[in-house]
């Protein structure tokens, strides 16, 4: 807990609860509600997220809960609900692709941030597009290396081709798809020297590519963070969709669309209700029947459960405003260096009247927090994750957590008495807790109800929706083979057409930068940054960027540079690359301080998904004019004491 | 609020209304087009002539809710100090005049084509004869039939339809007055090349000939070949289509003047694509178009634009050929101290290259047969950006630098699941590690995923050809 004179120090977990809980009813009582916000994680367990999401709409009674997966899947699943009924990573078993022919992977750079997975993409020729020649890039049989930021103009180009070179499957899109016309007249303005032209892929490689996944037998679309964050995420989602609906790959065996997952729990974590617009099992809040069965199984009334929230990069820029939340709660997360405008949301979490943080590692949020909760990692607790595949995973403990660290689900359950809720409302056991999931989710789009812990521990694969039935139903490792979870069966194109990225490059930026990951770290760095090898692998913030483009800025192998936006500026090393546009930098988004890439990012949104465009902003680079110490973050203390 | 009122319906007229619709414009929005179908995309003709495409397939999306769109009107007359325009035709009133009042008038009708004064290929009343069509509508793609077609004119058009006819099955004849294809675009070496490209994809072709006349199904050239054509189809240029315009006073030269506003010489008149004529330019090109489109409709919805030119970029579209031309060439030699050239000449693939450089950036260009050049340079001359100093990877489309070097350098992380780089194998290698096997002990590279067993193998064996060699630099083996 945060001491007079602003340091952090150790305290009793009755006073940090106490304090929390007195400090929360204060504030929900001259604020509303919705003074409160909660901010989760898409690493949390199945179950932590599902209670959080409870003890938000119950505990604290906000609106204003939303978590960091809007920064990753968000734009995914806004297309896969739209075009198939149902949002799951891989409608198919991870292993089909491992017989697969030929895979498009557009914005995924798997053999850094996915290594396992290569391992199923071994046989399949890969056509990977990305603006980077990445790990990924060097092993595939073809490359296309649009400009940051114009991925859907090539999605439509693709398109294009597919129905002027005639490999659209006809009688597939008749029977099984609704919508292609108007996506067709929207696609017919991209003929492939147009899109060569935006995109700077050549016409012919757009053909090459086409043909390529066309004619094999078992192709496969996939697509990652680099098709999703933009302030057009959901539309080039949606593009490389229309593809592979096109070429009749979705709801067969041995072909299909799927959206790689990024965080541990990616896939469960958005699925029980720490959404801002969402209840357990995939049920949209704003829907009456929804907020009636999940009600039921929380024994209120359906009226009492707030509507839908703000997402999440517009609850951080709320924080602390007039109409804001002016306290926040942060499980799994570390948005002062993951959340795009970082030194905007550094200032907006200093406004806070009240910030309390529960991690297991002092991350740079958990550093400016009134209180830090020490809460168990992996190894020390019991749970479920959900993989890309919509399989459900069992978490077993195999340490004990050390001394004065509880479970999440611990923290929730003590705060929640604070608050005036029955105890056995916010059980302690993960098991417990699954059982109450199973029963939200039933009948839900992600219905777990049918799985258990017993048969999980049996070493059942059970993927959802897998309801609960008199025969244990045997899940659904493949969805769709009978048809699109729309009522009519029937998948839908979307029709999208190519825009702008909300900044080009001119004068003043007249660069690209575009932000990833590296292979050492894992999202904010908070956890990997601690692991001695892994920072020997990969230290410090730095900047790729072409030698031409370098030496012009008079910037050399291994100089310090300042990186500048209109929003900020962050300093990374030189890392020269050949391979790498002349027009574009890439900058990793693990270090803190001045190292922050997002400290240039744009905060622009995508008006569907609310995913921020983390892939493209303006910018231009210099020599950093003196060596640039990082202080411990603490901007916030002052502001608050 | 405002009533706009655009003449034509075409890619252009299509645009703006669907920017005006965007930009939240407040007003009614009427349309008239000449044809008696709804807006298409022109460009895409070559596709219904390849049959790759229906013609049903090239109509535009409909437009927004509201707006009205009279099909098979044509605009007679403008009152430009009544705002009033007469136009005739439209349903079943083929005759009657009607009167459309306007806030904001645009003329968007594009251009027609440039018909040759060719003996034969007229009736009396000036109209072509059976067997004979330009390429400007779909009803024109009807037209075409038979086996043979002999397509007169080989600037881009001529081009993209004579290839398009090949591939639609047709046995093309390309006839064409100069020495070889596209003299305006391409070089004389680039031309001779693209001629030669032509010839061998199976298209009869006749460079510096001039067609002297027309009989029933027979084209007449000024050597005295009698080439034998089904169809005719004439691709000899497109004039902007400015008789509306001259009649109502406006100023026009070649097109329709206007100014960076896209504003006429006339108030509350405006002209933007293939009709209207911009600093002396009269593009004939979709991009200008689309971008005179998208700055009208801002102005006209109270936004604040400018259209200062587009940069000016020639594409071949058609699968068979690679060939752009940016800028222009015209004048650059090297006789001027501030012009860079490069160029390459592969004549055995048909690779061809020309640039002019200015302070590294592109101010001409022609390209042939360099497809990752073609799109690169697209890139670099549309945002006046300067070009790689690696000037011939640009043209080949190779990628330059260090990770493309031969060898990888030794912090190359070679196992990516344990993080083990290239020199963390060789100390392994010098610490007595001498089998695969033994390497993959020492830093546990290949036992993740075991991507990479292909590449520790390679190591290896660089390795051990190395030491039998006798060679002690192994920070050179790769």
């Amino acid at each position: 807990m945060r001491t007079k004179d602003g340091r952090l120090a150790p305290t009793d977990w009755n006073t940090a609860l106490d304090t929390v809980a007195a400090r929360l009813l204060e504030i929900r009582a001259s604020h509303g509600p919705d003074g409160v916000g909660v901010f989760g994680g898409g690493g949390l367990t199945n179950e932590k997220c599902y209670l959080l999401g409870k003890f938000a709409r119950l505990a604290l009674g906000t609106s204003q809960i939303d978590y960091n997966g809007r920064f990753c899947m968000s734009s995914a699943a806004v297309a896969g609900n739209a075009a198939f009924g149902i949002d799951r990573g891989l409608p198919f078993p991870v292993t089909d692709l491992g017989k697969a022919d030929v895979i498009m992977l557009a914005g995924a750079n798997v053999a850094e941030t996915m290594p396992p997975l290569m391992r199923h993409l071994d046989r399949a020729d890969l056509i990977v597009i990305d603006p980077r020649r990445t790990a990924t890039a060097e092993r595939a049989a073809m490359h296309l290396r649009p400009a940051p930021g114009t991925d859907l103009a090539l999605a439509l180009g693709l398109l294009h081709i597919a129905v002027t070179d005639g490999w659209c499957d006809g009688d597939y899109l008749r029977e099984r798809t609704k919508g292609f016309d108007a996506t067709w007249r929207r696609a017919m303005s991209w003929w492939p020297e147009r899109v060569e032209r935006i995109t700077g892929v050549a016409a012919s490689a757009q053909r090459a590519a086409v043909h390529m996944l066309a004619s094999a037998r078992r192709s496969y679309v996939l697509t990652g963070r680099g098709a999703e964050q933009h302030s057009k995420g959901v539309d080039t989602v949606s593009g490389f969709i229309n593809l592979a609906l096109a070429l009749g790959l979705p709801g067969r065996v041995g072909s299909g669309y799927g959206c790689l997952t990024g965080q541990g729990n990616g896939q469960g974590g958005r699925e029980h209700g720490q959404k801002a617009d969402q209840l357990p099992g995939y049920r949209m809040i704003n829907d009456p029947l929804a907020r009636e069965h999940v009600a039921n199984v929380w024994g209120v009334s359906s009226d009492s459960l707030p509507g839908a929230g703000r997402s999440a990069y517009e609850l951080l820029d709320a924080l602390g405003t007039p109409t804001g939340p002016k306290a926040l709660l942060v499980f799994g997360s570390n948005p002062a260096v993951s959340a795009p405008h970082a030194g905007h949301v550094v200032d907006r979490l200093s406004c806070l009247d009240l910030l309390v943080v529960a991690d297991f590692v002092p991350s740079e949020t958990a550093s400016m927090a009134d209180v830090v909760f020490p809460v168990t990692q992996w190894a020390e607790e019991e749970g479920t994750m959900t993989n890309l595949e919509g399989r459900v995973l069992r978490r077993r403990r195999i340490v004990p957590a050390p001394d004065q660290v509880r479970s999440d689900l611990e923290v929730l359950h003590s705060l929640a008495i604070r608050l005036g809720q029955p105890a056995d409302r916010f059980p302690t056991s993960p098991r417990e807790v699954f059982d109450e999931l199973r029963r939200a989710s039933r009948g839900g789009k992600a219905d777990y109800s049918g799985i258990s812990y017993d048969r999980l521990d049996s070493g059942e694969a059970l993927h959802w929706p897998c309801p609960e039935a008199a025969e244990p139903h045997p899940g659904t490792p493949r969805l769709f083979l009978d048809g699109f979870a729309h009522p009519d069966g029937r998948a839908r194109f979307a029709e999208v057409d190519y825009r702008d990225s909300a900044e080009v490059a001119g004068e003043d930026y007249p660069l690209y930068a575009t932000t990833g990951r590296v292979l050492a770290h894992y999202q904010s760095g908070a956890q990997t940054r601690r692991v001695a090898e892994l920072n020997r692998a990969a230290a410090e913030p730095f900047m790729e960027v072409h030698p031409d483009t370098a030496h012009r800025a008079g910037l050399r192998e291994g100089t310090l540079a300042t990186v500048s936006s209109a929003r900020g500026s962050m300093v990374a090393r030189v890392r020269l690359v050949g391979t790498l546009r002349t027009d574009t930098v890439f900058l990793p988004f693990h270090f803190p301080g001045h190292g922050r890439a997002n400290l240039v990012t744009s905060p622009a949104l995508d008006p569907l998904s609310g995913m921020p465009e983390f892939k493209v902003c303006a910018v231009r680079i210099a020599p950093c004019p003196t060596p640039v110490r990082d202080s411990p973050e603490r901007p916030a203390v002052a502001a608050r004491t | 609020m405002s009533n706009v009122l655009v003449v034509g319906n075409g890619p252009a007229s299509h645009r703006l209304v669907e920017r005006l619709h965007r930009n939240g414009h407040q007003g009614t929005i009427t349309v008239l087009g000449a044809e008696t179908r709804p807006a298409y995309n022109r460009l895409l003709l070559p596709s219904v002539l390849r049959r790759s495409l229906s013609p049903g397939a090239i109509v535009l999306p409909a437009p927004p809710a509201g707006v009205r769109v009279h099909q098979g009107v044509v605009a007679t007359d403008i009152d430009p100090r009544e705002r009033v325009l007469y136009a005739t035709g439209g349903g079943s009133s083929e005759r009657r005049e009607t009167v459309y009042r306007y806030d904001e008038l645009v003329l968007a009708m594009g251009a027609r084509p440039r018909l040759p004064d060719l003996p034969g290929a007229h009736d009396t009343a000036g109209r072509l004869v059976d067997g004979i069509t330009a390429l400007r509508t779909i009803a024109d793609c009807a037209r075409i039939n038979g086996d043979r077609v002999v397509v007169l004119g080989a600037g881009v058009l001529g081009v993209e339809t004579a290839l398009a006819l090949l591939a639609g099955g047709h046995h093309v004849t390309l006839v064409h007055p100069r020495p070889h294809p596209m003299e305006r675009e391409l070089d004389t070496v680039a031309g001779q090349l693209l001629a030669d490209h032509l010839a061998e994809l199976g298209i009869d072709t006749w460079f510096g000939r001039h067609a002297v006349g027309y009989r029933p199904g027979r084209l007449l050239l000024d050597d005295g070949q009698v080439h034998l054509a089904d169809t005719l189809v004439l691709c000899t240029g497109v004039v902007p289509e400015v008789g509306l315009a001259r009649r109502a006073g406006l100023s026009v030269r070649r097109g329709v003047l206007v100014d960076d506003r896209l504003r006429t010489s006339a108030e509350h008149i405006h002209a933007i694509g293939d009709c209207a004529e911009h600093q002396g330019e009269v593009p004939g090109l979709i991009a200008p178009a689309w971008e005179q489109a998208d700055t009208l409709a801002t102005l006209l919805t109270g936004g604040h634009a400018r259209y200062r030119g587009t940069p000016r970029v020639l594409r071949v579209k058609a699968p068979e050929l690679d060939i752009a031309s940016f800028g222009s060439l015209r004048g650059l030699d090297h006789s001027d101290a501030d012009v860079e050239l490069v160029t390459l000449t592969d004549s055995t693939h048909r690779r061809r290259a020309k640039l002019a450089l200015c302070d590294q950036r592109i101010v001409g260009a022609v390209v042939l047969g360099l497809p990752d050049a073609i799109a690169s340079i697209s890139q670099l001359y549309d945002r006046n950006l300067p070009l790689p100093s690696g000037r011939l990877d640009l043209l080949l489309g190779t990628a330059t630098g260090h990770a493309a070097a031969a060898e990888l350098p030794d912090d190359a992380v070679v196992c990516r699941c344990n993080n083990v780089t290239k020199r963390a194998l060789l100390h392994a290698w010098s610490s007595g590690a001498r089998r695969v096997s033994e390497l993959t002990n020492a830093t546990r590279a290949t036992t993740g995923c075991g991507s990479c067993v292909s590449a520790v193998s390679r190591l290896h064996a660089s390795l051990e050809s190395t030491d039998r060699l006798g060679a002690s630099r192994l920070d050179r083996a790769s």
